[in-house]
Formats: C-alpha cells, sequence, structure tokens
C-alpha cells in the first residue's frame, strides 16, 4: 500500500506538469497579456507592457518561459508568495489574496458538501429500504428534478424569495443575499458569518444532496440483491444489523470514491453560487483575474486547482483499495 | 376443467391484436412478435415523466418555431404604451404583457419565446456536431485500440477532471485569440463561436461512451460472425456496431443538449457568452437580465426566464431518462 502511494505520487508529478504546462500556454495566449495589461492600466506606455512580459515570463519560447515561470513560481512557494509577480491591476501581493480566498471557499465548499453528503446518503438509505414505493418515487424524482435545475437558477430564485420577497412582505429580514459579513463590518463573528452562509450553502447543498441520493440509492440496492445479504439473514442477524453492518456499509465504498473525487473539485467549482452571493472565495477570485486577464493571478490559481484535483483522484484510488478487501494495489 | 377450456376462445391473430399487447409484451409472452424498436418506443411512452416531458417540449418548440405568430412583440420591440402617464418599464404582468416588462419596456413573454429559439438551436446544433465527432472518434478508439486509444482516454480524463466552468472560460478565450479559428468561427461572442466550444466540450462523453460499447460489443459473437462472411471494418461499424450503441449515443446526445443549453446561459450569465446583435437574444442573457431584477423585488424578471430554463433542462433530461429506460434491453418494465 505504502509503496502504491508512493508510486501515484511520484507520479503526479509529471502530470501536474505536462498540465501546468498547457494551462500556462493557453493562459498566456487568451489573456493576450498586452492588451489586458492596457486594459488595467490605461496610461501604460509600450516599455511598461513590455517589462510586465518579461518579468511574467510572457515572451519567446514557450518551453522556457515556461520553465523559467515555474521556477519563480516554486521560488514563491518557500518566501510567503514574496517572488510572485504582482497582479495587474492595483499591483497587490498575490499571495494573500490567493489564501482569503482559499479559506472561504474552503469553508463554504466544506459546509456544503458534509451537509449535501450527509443528508444525500440518508435520503439514499431511507429510498432504498423500499424500493418502487411512493416514498422513493417522490425522493427519485424530486432528486431528479433538483438536479436538472442549474445552481444559479436556484440560487436567484432563493435570493428572491427568501431574502428580498421575504422582507418584504413579512417586514422583517430573514437573510442577507451577499457577501460574507454586512458592508462595513470589523472583527470576526461567528453568528453573522453562519447567516450570511445560509444560502450559498443551501443552493451548493441541493445539488450534492440530489446526487447523492440517487448514488446511494443505486448503490444500497445493488448491495441488498446480493448473495451474501441472504447469507446474512439466514445466519439469524437481526435485520437492524444485517442492514448497518453488511449492507450500508459496504454500498458506502463506492459513494466515498465519488465524494473524494467531489472534495477535491470544491476549490474550483462553486464560481456560480460564489459570484451571486458576492463571496469571496476562489470562484470570485478566479473570475475577476480572468475578466482582467491577470495571468500572474490566474496561474496561482490554476495551479492549486490541478494539484487538489491530481491530489484527491489519489485519495480516491486509495480510499477504495482501502475499504474494499478484495483490491490489491500492485 | 371441461369448463375452463371451453371458455377459452378460439386464439386467432385478430383476437390476440384485439386484447393488446401490453402485458404480454412487457413479459415477453407476445405471440404478435414487436420489433426491438417497437418495443423501444412502447417503453418510451410508458415512461411517465418522458412522456409528460415530451409533451411539455413539444409545445413548447411549437411556440417557439411559431415565434412571428405566437410571440405578441418583436423581439427589440418596447410595448406600446400601457397606460397614459405610466411609464412602460419594469411593469408587472398584466393583460398587455403576460410576463411583464423588462427596464426599457419590452415584452418578457416575447423575448423569451425568441431567446429559447436561440438556446434550443445552440443545445441541439452543438449536441447534433458533438455527437457526430463523439461517435466517429468513439468508434475509432474502440475498435483500433492502442495509441489512439491511449491519448484519448488521457485527454478526456484531464478535461472532465477539470471544474468546467474554469476549463470553458480558459479555452474560450484562448480559442478567442487564435485567429485562424475566430477566422472561421467569428469572434468569440458570435453564436458560431459558442456552438463551436460547446461542440468541443461535449464530444468527449459521447467518445467515452461509443468506446466503451464498441469495445464490449467487438468481441461478440455476431461480430465474428459478420467478420467471418467477410463484412468490412466499414461495415461492421456502421451495421452492427453503432445501431447497438444507439441507446447510450441517445441517452448522450440528450445530456449534451442539456448541457449547452445550461452552459450557453451560466456564459451569458457572467458576460462572457453570446453577444445579441439587434433582434435577438437568448435565454442566458435573459436569465443574466434577471440577476438586475434580484435586489429591487421585480419577481416576474427573475421567475419566467429562470422557469423557462429549468423546464427545458428538466424536459431534456426526463427524455433522456425514458430514452435510457426504452433502450436499455436490460431493463424489461420501462
Amino acid at each position: 500500500m505504502a509503496r502504491f502511494i508512493l508510486r501515484r505520487l511520484i507520479w503526479t508529478i509529471p502530470s501536474l506538469i505536462v498540465v501546468t504546462f498547457l494551462v500556462y500556454i493557453a493562459i498566456r495566449i487568451g489573456t493576450n497579456p498586452a492588451e489586458s495589461y492596457k486594459r488595467s492600466n490605461p496610461r501604460a506606455n509600450a516599455a511598461k507592457i513590455e517589462e510586465y512580459k518579461q518579468l511574467n515570463n510572457l515572451t519567446g519560447n514557450y518551453v522556457k518561459g515556461y520553465v523559467k515561470w515555474s521556477q519563480g513560481f516554486l521560488k514563491g512557494l518557500f518566501d510567503g508568495g514574496a517572488s510572485w509577480q504582482r497582479t495587474i491591476k492595483g499591483r497587490q501581493e498575490v499571495w494573500p489574496l490567493l489564501k482569503d480566498a482559499m479559506a472561504n471557499t474552503l469553508r463554504l465548499g466544506l459546509a456544503a458538501t458534509v451537509i449535501g453528503i450527509g443528508f444525500g446518503i440518508l435520503l439514499g438509505i431511507y429510498v432504498a429500504m423500499r424500493p418502487g414505493s411512493l416514498r422513493d418515487a417522490t425522493v427519485n424524482t424530486g432528486a431528479f428534478v433538483a438536479f436538472s435545475i442549474p445552481p444559479y437558477v436556484s440560487a436567484v430564485l432563493l435570493q428572491l424569495f427568501l431574502a428580498v420577497m421575504w422582507s418584504r412582505w413579512f417586514g422583517s429580514s430573514l437573510l442577507p443575499t451577499s457577501g460574507v459579513y454586512p458592508p462595513g463590518h470589523q472583527g470576526f463573528d461567528l453568528w453573522l458569518m453562519a447567516k450570511h452562509m445560509v444560502l450559498p450553502v443551501m443552493v451548493v447543498s441541493i445539488q450534492i444532496i440530489a446526487v447523492y441520493t440517487r448514488y446511494m440509492r443505486a448503490s444500497l440496492l445493488e448491495v441488498l440483491n446480493s448473495d451474501y445479504m441472504r447469507t446474512a439473514r439466514a445466519k439469524g442477524i437481526s435485520e437492524r444489523r444485517v442492514l448497518v453492518n453488511h449492507a450500508v456499509r459496504n454500498s458506502l465504498i463506492p459513494v466515498v470514491t465519488v465524494a473524494a473525487i467531489d472534495v477535491g473539485g470544491i476549490l474550483g467549482g462553486l464560481i456560480i453560487t460564489e459570484r451571486i452571493f458576492s463571496y469571496p472565495g476562489m470562484g470570485d477570485y478566479f473570475l475577476t483575474a480572468f475578466s482582467n486577464g491577470d495571468f500572474p493571478q490566474l496561474m496561482p490559481f490554476m495551479v492549486v486547482v490541478v494539484f487538489a484535483v491530481l491530489m484527491f483522484n489519489l485519495v480516491a484510488d486509495v480510499s477504495y483499495a482501502w475499504l474494499d478487501p478484495r483490491i490489491r494495489l500492485g | 376443467m371441461a369448463e375452463i377450456t371451453t371458455s377459452v376462445p378460439p386464439v386467432t391473430p385478430e383476437a390476440i391484436e384485439a386484447a393488446g399487447t401490453d402485458s404480454l409484451a412487457a413479459s415477453g409472452l407476445s405471440t404478435k412478435s414487436l420489433s426491438p424498436r417497437q418495443m423501444a418506443v412502447r417503453r418510451y411512452f410508458h415512461h411517465k415523466g418522458a412522456f409528460a416531458a415530451t409533451i411539455v417540449l413539444g409545445i413548447m418548440v411549437l411556440f417557439v418555431l411559431l415565434a412571428p405568430i405566437t410571440a405578441r412583440y418583436g423581439v427589440n420591440e418596447a410595448i406600446f404604451r400601457a397606460q397614459a402617464g405610466v411609464p412602460n418599464q419594469n411593469l408587472a404582468p398584466f393583460s398587455k404583457a403576460w410576463f411583464g416588462t423588462d427596464e426599457i419596456g419590452r415584452d418578457i413573454y416575447s423575448r423569451l419565446i425568441y431567446g429559447i429559439r436561440v438556446s434550443l438551436l445552440v443545445g441541439i446544433a452543438a449536441a447534433f456536431f458533438a455527437t457526430l465527432i463523439g461517435v466517429t472518434v468513439g468508434a475509432f478508439a474502440g475498435l483500433r485500440g492502442g495509441r489512439f486509444d491511449d491519448l484519448l482516454m488521457r485527454v478526456t480524463d484531464v478535461f472532465l477532471a477539470f471544474p468546467f466552468l474554469v476549463a470553458l472560460l480558459v479555452v474560450r478565450n484562448l480559442l478567442g485569440e487564435l485567429d485562424w479559428v475566430t477566422s472561421i468561427f467569428g469572434p468569440r461572442t458570435s453564436l458560431r463561436f459558442i456552438i463551436m466550444l460547446f461542440t468541443l466540450f461535449g464530444w468527449m462523453a459521447v467518445a467515452r461512451i461509443v468506446r466503451g460499447n464498441v469495445l464490449a460489443l467487438k468481441e461478440r459473437e455476431f461480430i465474428e460472425a459478420a467478420r467471418a462472411l467477410g463484412a468490412s471494418n466499414w461495415q461492421i461499424v456502421s451495421r452492427h456496431l453503432l445501431p447497438n450503441s444507439i441507446g447510450p449515443v441517445m441517452v448522450a446526445l440528450t445530456n449534451t443538449v442539456v448541457a449547452a443549453i445550461i452552459g450557453e446561459s451560466t456564459l451569458s450569465f457572467f458576460g462572457f457568452g453570446f453577444q445579441a446583435g439587434a433582434g435577438d437574444t437568448s435565454l442566458g442573457l435573459l436569465v443574466a437580465d434577471a440577476k438586475g431584477g434580484v435586489l429591487s423585488g421585480w419577481w416576474w424578471k427573475v421567475v419566467f426566464p429562470c422557469s423557462a430554463l429549468s423546464i427545458i433542462a428538466l424536459c431534456i433530461n426526463f427524455i433522456g431518462d425514458g430514452l435510457r429506460d426504452a433502450t436499455d434491453p436490460k431493463l424489461v418494465q420501462g
């Protein structure tokens, strides 16, 4: 097992290099450095633009540029981002921005994922115990509908009804529509923060619940129809123990691996929700950087996202082998 | 015993037809043989969700195709003055504008009809091209295997693992900067470019499905038999492999339609999508307009476009679900 993990870890390095190289090319061409620099700094002259391109290794050969960029990037990893170039708009340091964005997104994403997967699994179990019943049909259809509605539609509708129309109808505000704190707020306040997170967490977790309910249902039904369930019952084990110790535990194995991959996607995947609720997370960071064509801001983001995806794919593989003793890793 | 035997009427083909073959066909006991396609159609219409979705979507498509008749105003036309002295922007639904009006007094109902037209066009065109490419590449990869297959799987793995919107936006800007791409497909805000973009992202799922199907089928006896009879590769693909993967391909097609419609709206929502010229709009642009209505409480600007988009996505998903049930021979009862 340790050897397998080590080998996979070593293999992520070339994958990371190849993918970030492709991303480097895509962003270098896609942002069009000269134009985006001029857009962000309207009074910039040709010399300034050339300096920006040089500093960010955006000229000449792609391979050489990538190597130089990655040297600067790696150096920045050890000195707290001081060696990274500053953003093109406002010349801010990138690392503090990225750090805050990551913290905010992880808070939102983990809360939504825990709630979503937890409820999804419970609903899935609840439904799979009576396949074909009315509650099965209801929950299944509900999950199907929830899954089909794009997240920004549910976000906008929730915002409209639970925040805006609610305060209009009932005279008092129920939930804030956006941000992490009300404007002008200073310091840390758990209650206010939680209140601001209710709507975004709802939007994200509705989708997760829908997906995991269907997933857990299918997985549990498959286990319940297997031969060893009959054996367990024939041994005279109580129905409760059959369900909890044998069925649910085994049906969770595939769900866990999917969950690992989904958690890996959190860092890059909440763009829509964050933008609608003006939540200062990774999605907001990405969209701002993207519309500015901000190469120094985009590259660290992409590296983080690629790294998270690769790592959690590894976690998924390892957890699968660890949970299912039938799988042997070579 | 004798009574029972005499009570059974003589079995004639007409009697069987008259008795209806519903329950018998499902359990495979029918004496009147149904072709697999007829059985699939039957299973499809027994799927309640798919049946309802087909009707709803059919009505919608009819409305949208007849836009010049069904829409009450032109796409960029302001409604006629509602009441003397009342400006006609941001009016709540009333008799002259069923779904209300937007910030410059245009009828949202009419705009919605024109918007759905564009969105359905994007979805169907992108799905069509994506399926065409996906089927070709997938069949080739599955049949040939080897290095091409490996490469295809690697590339699609990377793309499918990546956060969709990030990849979409980065690729959009990359292609938008390449002159040879924009000379063929137009600037990045044009409809052709958007269709191309979703084709590019859509074919991979189709290709993987077709490849998997071809891999599973190509070792089967009937393929071997066809080969023994001297069928060429092309004949095997077009006569045996593709007709046998039509079910999963249809499902993938519906998924691509939904993904493209929602994707187009998402892009528009963030302002990176289709930029409408005069006389055009899209569902995404209307939903993007909805943003401005939220905080002011103009619910009609939010509710109608959002519902239209959700209903379309839901209907197509239901149709896909019905198609899967209908074309999967392992599921006996639809």
